[in-house]
């Protein structure tokens, strides 16, 4: 990611969100934002990471509000024993924590290598 | 840090948990007799992080210094500090005491406080990284009106503070009358004295790192404590769970959900609250600047998410634990009149609240006890420095730099103003924990996170994600759910009954966010979309910059002050 940062002057300068003025005196868009926006690698990167999020977005909520929903409506179905004294209610709560840090962990293994290859590609051919 | 506590005094009324949040029951706390060993250690807890503030101190000089830590933090780091930020005294202490008197319920709130993570990972944390400097106001100003956005993220962030802080200070106070046996005011003022100098003096760097010792003793105390109750039991759930179910007096219904998410429309408001006002907490939202680097705040989430998952699993056990090893043995329970029975629930010594620290003395002795009660000291103190940094942040960067003076400030002049801040925070915050002492404050938190939910979200979320926001669609959506959700919690229940005394309720659930949150959204929504003027045009083609930078980090600012 360091390589991003590297990738020639800024495109807003850090003095405007520091101390600016906002969107009342942004500097006109330069041509090097239009060459990013319309940059294929660019394009693939947001479209493939923006899909992806939303997805494990999805999933997250289902599994969650699912089991608050069971939690809600249907408590005699989670009372259900699971082999000893364990019900489960018991598995589910702790397959909500596990599976929550499972997703963080396919979506980091993802970007650290799909999304941080395209980005380093992106900066390569931007440098050209 | 009483959040938890507060949450189910607020949320669910349940009265016993809430004791030391100021609940009902508050009458009950007790001064205990002065604990020397807790003492002792805590003092060299303070002395330990005074020098750490010292060191800080003297190596912060510019603004990324204060507010960010220079962005010198590491992903493992942050992780911790993000970590201790959800490990309160009030996750420790509340959660394993509410498992204790119910069970599985206590694990509707862990995970409930831990989804809100994977959430800021894939739709926020990056971006937030990418765009902003110190304040999440930054990042949701970035293309629109500076005064105006800047006004209503650092409203948001106040409320969210105050609220926060008030809860805080008096639960300090009644925790630490009951660990350390010190009266109410001194707990007060050493909390309050203690976090301004963290803040004024060593800034980000202090708050983070004093938030990431507590977050490794408190972890290791917790590991140790689960780990002696397991092995007591062979390292079999199975057979901690059969003595469980024995000795609790409600038997096998601790193992399902029990009553205290009776209302359907109120758990699911919960559930709204807990997860999405994780990720409008302003404290926690700084967190993300002190890194490197977008990669870098990725990470830290990921870490960050295990890091607590294990935390609320070690609750469950240590819960659990309380009620095969504490249950049966009176020595932990204020006998009745004829001196042996004794309410395995309500005559606890000390509340539910005090399993965990009782349970230590059950397994580790008198010298254990006294290092988990400073632990929750120390607990207390590093999320409250947290509240009062960001608190000084929107107070200086936001409210000083970009409203009053409109940018013609100097970094240092703002910084002063930052350390000013923090000590008139400090000085308030001592102030309303000692008039509140007696209130009921247990709805303040569960307010905290409906106003993170309803106002700091929404306009951090749309501004970033799309496009045709403009400034008075964030403006007035965040006033909008900023309004709804307190106007909702003070008709509640929680505040229009029990505080005021009128006979009912006038809004039904004890949660508003299920409510606040969308109608926020939607007035973003609506108001931008019929938002015809000039600067609302300018302020949709300005998103294309800004969608660059989000998504790619060009132009970010990187790790080091300039």
């Amino acid at each position: 990611m360091s390589t991003i940062q590297t990738g020639g002057p800024s495109v807003t300068s850090d003095a405007r969100t520091l101390h600016g003025g906002g969107a009342l005196d942004m500097p006109e868009p330069d041509h090097r934002l239009d060459r990013i926006a319309e940059h294929p690698t660019f394009k693939t990167l947001v479209h493939e990471r923006t899909r992806f999020g939303w997805i494990l977005t999805g999933l997250m909520l289902v599994v969650y509000f699912g089991f608050i929903g069971l939690i809600a409506f249907d408590k005699a179905l989670l009372a259900t024993k699971v082999g000893g004294t364990a019900s489960l209610s018991f598995y589910m709560g702790m397959f909500v924590i596990v599976f929550a840090f499972v997703l963080t962990g396919i979506y980091v293994a993802r970007a650290n290598t799909r999304y941080d290859r395209l980005s380093a590609d992106l900066i390569r051919s931007l440098a050209k | 840090m009483i959040r938890l506590v507060s949450l189910l005094g607020a949320g669910l009324g349940l009265g016993p948990v809430s004791a030391l949040a100021a609940g009902p029951d508050i009458g009950a706390v007790q001064q205990q007799a002065t604990n020397w060993p807790a003492i002792f250690m805590f003092l060299f807890f303070v002395l330990f992080t005074l020098g750490i503030t010292y060191r800080a101190a003297k190596g912060s000089k510019s603004a990324a210094d204060f507010y960010a830590a220079g962005g010198g933090i590491s992903a493992r780091t942050n992780a911790l500090a993000i970590a201790g930020d959800y490990m309160s005294a009030a996750s420790f202490l509340g959660i394993s005491g509410l498992v204790y008197s119910s069970g599985f319920d206590g694990l509707i709130y862990s995970t409930g406080f831990l989804v809100g993570w994977p959430i800021v990972l894939f739709l926020i944390a990056e971006r937030l990284r990418n765009l902003g400097k110190f304040t999440f106001a930054d990042v949701a100003s970035f293309r629109l009106d500076q005064t105006s956005i800047r006004i209503i993220s650092a409203t948001g962030t106040l409320v969210v503070v105050a609220f926060y802080l008030i809860a805080q200070m008096v639960g300090a106070g009644k925790l630490i009358q009951l660990l350390f046996g010190l009266p109410y005011l001194y707990a007060v003022v050493i909390v309050g004295a203690l976090m301004i100098i963290y803040v004024a003096f060593g800034g980000m760097k202090a708050t983070t790192w004093v938030q990431v010792i507590k977050a490794c003793l408190l972890l290791g105390g917790a590991t140790f404590m689960a780990g002696a109750v397991l092995y007591k039991y062979g390292f079999s759930p199975e057979k901690l769970f059969a003595t469980a179910v024995q000795t609790h007096p409600k038997g096998d219904a601790i193992m399902a959900p029990g009553g205290l998410v009776s209302n359907p429309i109120d758990s699911l408001s919960l559930g709204v609250g807990l997860m999405f006002g994780t990720a409008g907490l302003p404290h926690i939202l700084m967190r993300f600047f002190t890194v490197s680097d977008a990669q870098a705040a990725r990470k830290s989430v990921f870490y960050a998410t295990g890091l607590i998952g294990y935390f609320y699993i070690l609750t469950f056990i240590i819960g659990f634990g309380g009620i095969a090893l504490l249950m049966s043995d009176p020595s932990y329970f204020k006998l009745g009149t004829d001196g042996t029975t004794y309410d395995k629930i309500k005559d606890m010594i000390g509340g539910t609240n005090m399993v965990a620290v009782n349970l230590a003395n059950a397994v580790g002795g008198p010298y254990f006890l006294g290092f988990i009660s400073a632990v929750a000291f120390a607990t207390i103190l590093a999320v409250v420095a947290g509240l009062t940094l960001a608190g000084a942040s929107a107070i200086s960067h936001d409210l000083y730099a970009q409203v009053f003076a409109r940018g013609r400030t100097t970094e240092q002049a703002e910084v002063n103003l930052s350390k000013a801040s923090a000590v008139g925070i400090g000085i308030v915050a001592i102030y309303l924990g000692y008039v509140f002492e007696n209130q009921n404050v247990a709805f303040m938190v569960g307010l905290a996170f409906s106003v993170a939910a309803s106002c700091n979200f929404p306009v951090l979320a749309m501004s970033i994600l799309w496009r045709g926001t403009t400034t008075w669609g964030a403006l007035i959506g965040g006033l909008v759910g900023l309004v709804a959700a307190v106007v909702m919690v003070v008709l509640s229940d929680a505040v229009w009954v029990k505080t005021f005394g009128h006979p009912v309720a006038l809004f039904p659930y004890a949660n508003p966010a299920l409510f606040s949150m969308p109608l926020a959204f939607l007035t973003i929504w609506a108001v931008s979309k019929i938002d015809r003027t000039r600067r609302g045009d300018r302020e949709r083609a300005a998103f294309d910059a800004q969608f660059v930078r989000s998504e790619t980090g060009i132009g970010a600012s990187g790790a080091h002050a300039h």
